[in-house]
């Protein structure tokens, strides 16, 4: 009996240091070495700023701006330091009236488009950080960009069309559009105009 | 179902489907000590270890012995996780400065992950430091996974021995999965997931001024996740760097990055399949386990899409658009990600469940009713579709026995598996394996619902939060490890009476497994003859999916139409 506890003790701190540190030092090695922007989470350096990372979204309320997924976070939406969903159930009376309120901000914002809203703009995403919409979703907004901006809605779905990412591989999940790089371009294009 | 989700549900099966044979065939040699010689010049590593420990290599254990090394290591596992969190506060590498946690999240987290489970009953990012999350989650995602395979291994080895009285020696299977199974996957899989996107380092927290108004600060969670997640998917763990797991666009941010994980929580328990076929000389009887596992997981793959595509009937007269098409996935987006869509997020749900793996990339509480009976039943089912790392075959064996043994009661004949005679001992062990999750998991359901501490958790009203409490169970004592997180888990009543349930799910089937192995090890071979039940052939693979079908429904259907069922009725 007491040569097995010897044994578990022994056995676990031999791992404990191969899988707990050197592991993950190697990874690290390997990671800091060869994907150096991927592992420090694709940060935006702009005008010696940082200003987001590419893949976190971001929370966006002026009209002149793509809005991305409502999100669940606590205390505020889009809260990177607390990741959360909404947990509300299909049925759940809290989630219906959310998204009821939901389709009425994105009315009021833009009341000449008529077209029935797509859903990923008015439901919460799982991690509370979704970075992107469907193609959808910015294209239902392009008018009110447009209007906001008082650019053409030709050119603001150029903008969209170009910060479109496919399938990946051709046919691996869902086409989406990166809402923090659409709208960073959006303002580049502002800038540019006089 | 659209064209799109065929060919990615295709290529996955597909994918899976090409691995099972070339890494089973490997673990297989790993296992019987062939693949590298511990005396040649690459088993230095090993050979240290063991003097290090004192292991002696040519040790063979009787089941006991076996069993009771499987306990005391997790024992001392449990205890140092323990400590470590505890302490976490005055140890290195915690740059955020997070407090120690409270006693009885401690005591919750260091069960979850010892036993393999990864419930997450803390919110990662807010609460653990870099070093508790390497040297205690990551180490014990490894070790729990392990501790799985050594006891399948075991148990195979009951199956492959005659007339003997031992089955193996714990030590050197473990360590033998770890060093050449789960380490080298695990560093592949890592360097390709940081290519993706997935953060590995070591930074303090990354402020960053938002793009619409600079004076707002976003918080950016840094820290080494890529070597953690990478062995939480290949060990059927589950467990997350993030609060929401494999959703958070760090953990899991392509569809690319989602395939390679996705793949990672379903090979091992399906090259395992094979590797169990190629010890007892028949492959044949790894591919007729794996066809059953095969048989229940389809079906149930394409029904969670299915559901999860319809949307929500409570929009329908609402101006919103939850139709598929070119521009937009559409169905049931709340708790999804636009980047997986509704495809990636059923496949998802489905195989983390059938495994028992418990990761999401979606949540499961915002499922639709039905589409949520498809992860809730899986689990419940006893995680043996593919199931834990190790734990899911010993459990498709033990049903297979069962199987075996009510053939054997229809026609009149003394049960035989594997040539192994299958007597009233090994019945007895088998039942408790079935009964002891189950009655776990109704128990502590019912337990939760009618004491205010259990019911003050629920956030969804209705039948939908009845559905919470029973996945938690399920989950816990059927050691998956996720959750309809609405819940609110994280008190002292849960974190205590999901432990209980999370430490009795696992070890109170260890150790029937391994009293099984240790009997048939001592039996003799029975000659094949012409009254032998093949066990590898079309009939025999259909009666064991009627058995773990017909378990399952007797044992769960009355809590299930009190949960979802009753839910989709009342909803219009």
């Amino acid at each position: 009996m007491f040569t097995i506890i010897k044994t578990s003790f022994k056995l676990l701190l031999t791992f404990t240091i191969l899988t707990g540190l050197i592991y993950p030092g190697i990874v690290t090695l390997f990671a800091q070495l060869f994907f150096p922007v991927q592992a420090n989470g694709n940060i935006i350096l702009k005008n010696g700023k940082y200003v987001g990372s590419s893949i976190i979204g971001q929370y966006f309320t002026e009209p002149k701006y793509f809005w991305g997924r409502p999100s669940a976070t606590s205390p505020d939406p889009y809260n990177a330091a607390s990741s959360s969903g909404s947990n509300q159930g299909q049925n759940s009376p809290e989630l219906i009236k959310l998204v009821f309120k939901r389709i009425n901000i994105l009315k009021k914002a833009d009341p000449d488009t008529i077209k029935p809203i797509p859903i990923d703009l008015v439901t919460a995403s799982a991690s509370g950080l979704d970075p992107d919409i469907s193609i959808a979703g910015a294209y239902y907004q392009a008018k009110r960009i447009a209007k906001e901006r008082k650019m053409d809605e030709a050119k603001v779905y150029d903008i969209i069309n170009k910060n479109i990412k496919q399938r990946q591989l051709g046919f691996l999940g869902e086409p989406s559009v990166n809402v923090l790089e659409l709208n960073l371009d959006l303002d580049d294009e502002t800038a540019a105009k006089p | 179902m659209t064209i799109d989700t065929i060919i990615q549900i295709g290529f996955y099966m597909f994918t899976l489907l090409c691995l099972v044979k070339p890494l089973g065939y490997y673990m297989a040699k790993v296992y019987q000590g062939k693949f590298c010689k511990t005396d040649g010049v690459f088993g230095i590593f090993e050979r240290g270890i063991y003097r290090f420990c004192g292991i002696d290599l040519e040790e063979d254990m009787a089941w006991q012995k076996y069993a009771l090394s499987v306990l005391w290591f997790s024992f001392v596992s449990i205890v140092f996780l323990y400590i470590l969190q505890r302490l976490q506060n005055i140890l290195p590498l915690n740059p955020q400065k997070f407090s120690g946690i409270s006693s009885d999240s401690s005591f919750n987290t260091a069960i979850s992950f010892v036993t393999n489970t990864n419930w997450q009953g803390y919110s990662a990012e807010i609460s653990m430091s870099y070093l508790t999350q390497m040297i205690g989650l990551g180490v014990q995602n490894f070790l729990s996974a392990a501790v799985g395979m050594s006891v399948l291994v075991a148990l195979i080895r009951g199956f492959v021995r005659c007339s003997e009285k031992t089955i193996g020696n714990f030590w050197v299977d473990l360590t033998r999965t770890v060093l050449y199974i789960l380490i080298p996957l695990s560093i592949i899989l890592a360097v390709l997931l940081v290519s993706e996107g997935v953060i590995q380092n070591f930074n303090p927290y990354k402020k960053i001024q938002m793009i619409e108004n600079p004076e707002k600060i976003q918080i950016l969670p840094m820290g080494p996740a890529a070597s953690q997640i990478s062995i939480k998917q290949l060990g059927t763990n589950g467990g997350g760097f993030f609060n929401v797991n494999s959703a958070h666009p760090f953990e899991n941010p392509t569809p690319f990055s989602n395939f390679l994980e996705m793949l990672a929580i379903l090979i091992i328990p399906s090259a395992l399949c094979y590797t169990f076929g190629f010890m007892v000389f028949d492959t044949k009887q790894g591919w007729a386990l794996f066809t059953a596992m095969m048989i229940i997981f389809i079906p149930m793959l394409f029904l969670c899409c299915f559901f999860e595509q319809q949307g929500n009937p409570n929009f329908d007269s609402l101006s919103v658009d939850q139709k598929s098409g070119l521009l937009q996935s559409g169905g049931n987006m709340e708790g999804k990600e636009v980047r997986f869509g509704i495809t990636n997020s059923a496949i998802w749900a489905t195989a983390t469940t059938a495994a028992s793996n418990g990761s999401v990339n979606s949540m499961h509480d915002s499922y639709s009713p039905l589409g949520g009976t498809v992860p809730l039943l899986l689990i419940q089912l006893g995680e043996i579709i593919f199931g834990g790392a190790g734990s899911g075959l010993y459990g498709m064996i033990v049903f297979a026995i069962i199987a075996v043994f009510a053939a054997g009661l229809m026609v009149g004949r003394t049960p035989e598996y594997l040539g192994k005679k299958i007597e009233p001992f090994e019945m007895k062990m088998s039942s408790l394996v079935i009964i002891i999750p189950a009655a776990l998991t109704l128990l502590g359901t019912a337990v939760s619902v009618i004491t205010k501490n259990g019911v003050n958790g629920i956030s969804n009203p209705g039948p939908h939060g009845f559905t919470e409490v029973l996945y938690a169970f399920s989950s816990a004592a059927n050691n998956n490890g996720s959750s309809f997180a609405g819940l609110s888990s994280n008190t002292v009543f849960y974190n205590i009476i999901l432990a209980i349930a999370m430490f009795l799910g696992r070890f109170g089937i260890i150790i029937p497994v391994l009293a099984i192995a240790g009997s048939l090890a001592r039996k003799k071979h029975v000659p094949v003859s012409s009254g032998t039940l093949p066990t590898s052939n079309p009939l025999f693979i259909l009666l064991l999916v009627g058995v773990i079908i017909l378990i399952g429904a007797l044992t769960f259907f009355p809590s299930i139409a009190l949960g979802p069922i009753a839910e989709q009725v009342l909803s219009k």
